[in-house]
């Protein structure tokens, strides 16, 4: 009897993992962004059209970035996940170890419709947003105008907020530094240029709250904790139309960077994905985003037709993008991971 | 052996075979998965076949000789997978930066000259670097201990010694180090708080009792994100506990509770408490109650009593509580993350910046093979002292 009841549990471990190892069911397309404000617009104006367009449910997912987890998810093969928002890093990277499916750009009406850095084999311009420095307008009068202000405790007492991590930090320490934006990449690529900036951001270190989540620095900025953030544009006109702030944005020296969609390896709805996209890329579709959140359109077309009481916000207006700078891709897939060590050791200090 | 007690045996034997089984899937196997990602590395010798077979011939010091660098061209000629020549290039990228913009260069003129000889150095001058070539040669080897080394702020320098890196560039051992004596702290304050309340818990009956268990078991139920979020509201500059000493006029600027390691410790220890108290309490409730009252009949003031009588039979349950919280204080990550400074960041988040962030699979299950060794040396330890006491006693 007992040895029976042994047999039976063995027999219950076995099917489970027979069960966990047949194929699941059809899943119905998944889209995954960043969540977020951002994200909710997206659902009211892609998600939601689409599915009721094709009469199939979409699902959307949120995730906070890192290659890890496309390249682990496109690895094992059946990725859960469709089509995927990525920043451009994740863009190159998983483009050059093909974990993504190539783009089907006659389905989107050529390349020529997209701004030339929105275009990619492996992925589809989404959105082009800008990380700048954002400051409360009701705590600060008289506001700082360039990164040099931002390390200027004297002039503007209180604490800052920057993004943990070397990326949109060393860049901004060199420009605080003095070297003009078009210089910043070639600085940051000698030894020299590096220390610099590590060498700028000790003078500030004691005053630095390091942020990890999007929506961390507004928080700081709201309840008083730092006095300046960098944070990404959109949050920031997002933040000032939901909760009636008037945070305000410091184009010079912002750097900005585009968005893709981009589909996985193997993915199951990897058709109806780029169904999804080509719907995605639509102008009249696309040209709703800016009054959700305030990021710039890398369809042209979709560009001209934004209303103008919400052109003035997104980063790709000429006016914005004056004193700007592109993020170098090249130089952070390079350098990537040999600088984020040496960040957490100089943090670590 | 008679029959009946082997059929007894086998059936034993199955009763536990779901539990080993489970074991063996769940807790072996990615462990074991772990430790070998840590000292596995075959992605070069998979990716780079012809040169694996020449790398040995070259002392890593001179200049590479022409055999290696054509079979090397040929090895790019001769991949198919390009999942793997992903791979291989994240590998040499992470010994050497640099290395992405320059493969992918390198790729595209070997597909442009699908024959014959390829000057490289033609291609891209950073070819002439010995320091490319050499971490070409060392990726083909299909064990490494390049990231147990970097783990513990090591590398081989040119010459193959092991070397310490510069302080600047790697911090793993500061950051493991803290990662210990944050647990400890957090251990000793849980211990500190844990041990009177679980006795004044189990000094009472009835509702009081229950309301003071729930009072531990309810943050229990409640997420760590919830319960960090919680403390990050009552610990800002201009939280509640600020604004209540300010406006009670104990303190004339805030005090600084949030981003620095007073705050990790408070939340840490609030969130990890109840594995402190349930422990204790339960040991406690075995002590028979009518010692204490037999130490008083003896004669023993009541500190004595506690000191001679108590004390000793809960620390079972101190130890036991001390031991859970330890072991996953040192696994913390969100709440170090969210109310931590940039000196409070622990073991964990550098492992996740590894794993997630840049798909370092060696270094992730490196770094995590040295928290398992530091633990189980820990662990060591505390038995050895544990077993002492009861062998004198």
């Amino acid at each position: 009897m007992r040895s029976r009841i042994g047999i039976l549990a063995m027999g219950g471990v076995v099917a489970a993992a027979i069960g966990m190892a047949a194929p699941a069911q059809a899943r119905d397309l998944t889209v995954v962004s960043w969540g977020g404000n951002y994200q909710d617009g997206q659902r009211e104006i892609y998600f939601k059209p689409y599915a009721e367009k094709t009469g199939k449910p979409v699902l959307d997912e949120t995730w906070d970035g890192g290659y890890g987890v496309l390249q682990a998810k496109a690895k094992a093969g059946n990725p859960n996940w469709d089509v995927v928002q990525v920043e451009v890093e994740e863009l190159a990277l998983g483009c050059a170890d093909g974990i993504y499916e190539k783009i089907d750009w006659e389905k989107l009406g050529g390349e020529d419709k997209f701004i030339p850095s929105a275009v990619n084999e492996c992925g589809a311009g989404a959105i082009v947003w800008s990380t700048a420095i954002a400051y409360d307008s009701e705590k600060i009068a008289e506001g700082p105008q360039s990164w040099a202000d931002f390390w200027d405790v004297q002039k503007f007492p209180g604490k800052r907020s920057l993004r943990k991590g070397p990326k949109y930090t060393l860049e901004f320490a060199l420009m605080a530094d003095g070297v003009p934006p078009a210089e910043i990449y070639d600085m940051l690529g000698t030894d020299e240029g590096v220390d610099r900036a590590f060498r700028k951001l000790d003078e500030l270190k004691p005053n630095i709250v390091w942020w990890e989540s999007g929506a961390q620095p507004l928080q700081f900025l709201a309840s008083g904790e730092v006095a300046m953030a960098s944070a990404y544009n959109g949050r920031i006109t997002g933040i000032n139309r939901t909760e009636n702030r008037k945070f305000k944005v410091v184009w010079p020296g912002s750097i900005y960077a585009v968005d893709s969609w981009a589909i996985l390896k193997g993915a199951e709805n990897k058709d109806a994905g780029m169904d999804f996209i080509a719907f995605a890329s639509q102008p009249e579709n696309q040209a709703r985003l800016p009054q959700y959140v305030a990021y710039g359109l890398p369809v042209k077309a979709a560009a001209e037709m934004v209303p103008a009481e919400y052109k003035a916000d997104l980063p790709t207006e000429p006016d914005n993008m004056k004193d700007a700078l592109s993020i170098d891709v090249d130089f952070w897939i390079d350098n990537a991971e040999a600088l984020t060590q040496r960040f957490n050791a100089w943090l670590a200090q | 052996m008679s029959e009946t007690s082997l059929k007894g045996r086998l059936g034993a034997l199955a009763l536990v075979a779901p539990l080993v089984l489970f074991l063996a899937i769940f807790f072996a196997w990615p462990l074991a998965s772990m430790l070998k990602e840590s000292v596995s590395d075959p992605v070069g010798s998979h990716a780079f076949p012809l040169t694996a077979a020449v790398a040995g011939d070259w002392d890593r010091q001179s200049e590479p000789p022409e055999a290696l660098k054509q079979a090397f061209v040929d090895d790019l000629r001769a991949i198919d997978d390009q999942q793997l020549l992903g791979d291989a290039v994240r590998r040499l990228n992470s010994a050497q930066n640099g290395f992405r913009t320059l493969m992918s260069r390198t790729i595209r003129a070997v597909e442009e000259q699908p024959e014959g000889p390829l000057d490289l150095v033609a291609v891209d001058k950073r070819w002439a670097d010995v320091r490319f070539w050499r971490a070409v040669a060392d990726s083909t080897n299909p064990y490494t201990d390049r990231y147990l080394l970097a783990a513990l702020d090591y590398e081989r320098d040119a010459s193959g010694r092991i070397a310490a890196l510069p302080a600047e560039a790697s911090a793993n051992t500061a950051i493991l180090l803290r990662t210990l004596g944050i647990g400890a702290v957090v251990t000793l304050a849980c211990a500190l708080i844990g041990l009177p309340y679980a006795m004044l818990v189990a000094s009472v009956d009835g509702w009081k009792r229950q309301a003071l268990l729930g009072a531990v078991l309810l943050p229990l139920w409640t997420s760590l994100l919830v319960r960090t979020a919680a403390w990050f509201i009552l610990l800002q500059e201009q939280g509640l506990i600020n604004d209540t000493l300010m406006s009670l006029g104990l303190i004339g600027s805030p005090l600084p509770l949030i981003f620095n390691r007073l705050g990790v410790v408070i939340a840490m220890t609030h969130v990890l408490l109840p594995f402190m108290v349930l422990p204790i309490y339960s040991v406690l409730l075995s002590i028979p109650r009518n010692l204490m009252p037999a130490a008083a009949s003896l004669g023993a003031p009541p500190w004595r009593a506690f000191l001679r009588v108590l004390l000793p039979l809960s620390l079972r349950g101190v130890v036991s509580g001390s031991l859970l919280v330890f072991m996953t204080a040192i696994g913390y990550y969100i709440t170090p993350a969210l109310i931590g400074g940039a000196q409070d960041q622990m073991i964990s988040s550098v492992i996740a910046f590894y794993a997630i962030g840049s798909a370092n699979w060696g270094m992730a299950g490196a770094l995590g093979a040295i928290l398992l060794v530091a633990t189980l040396a820990l662990y060591t330890v505390y038995g050895r002292l544990s077993a002492d006491r009861a062998g004198g006693r």
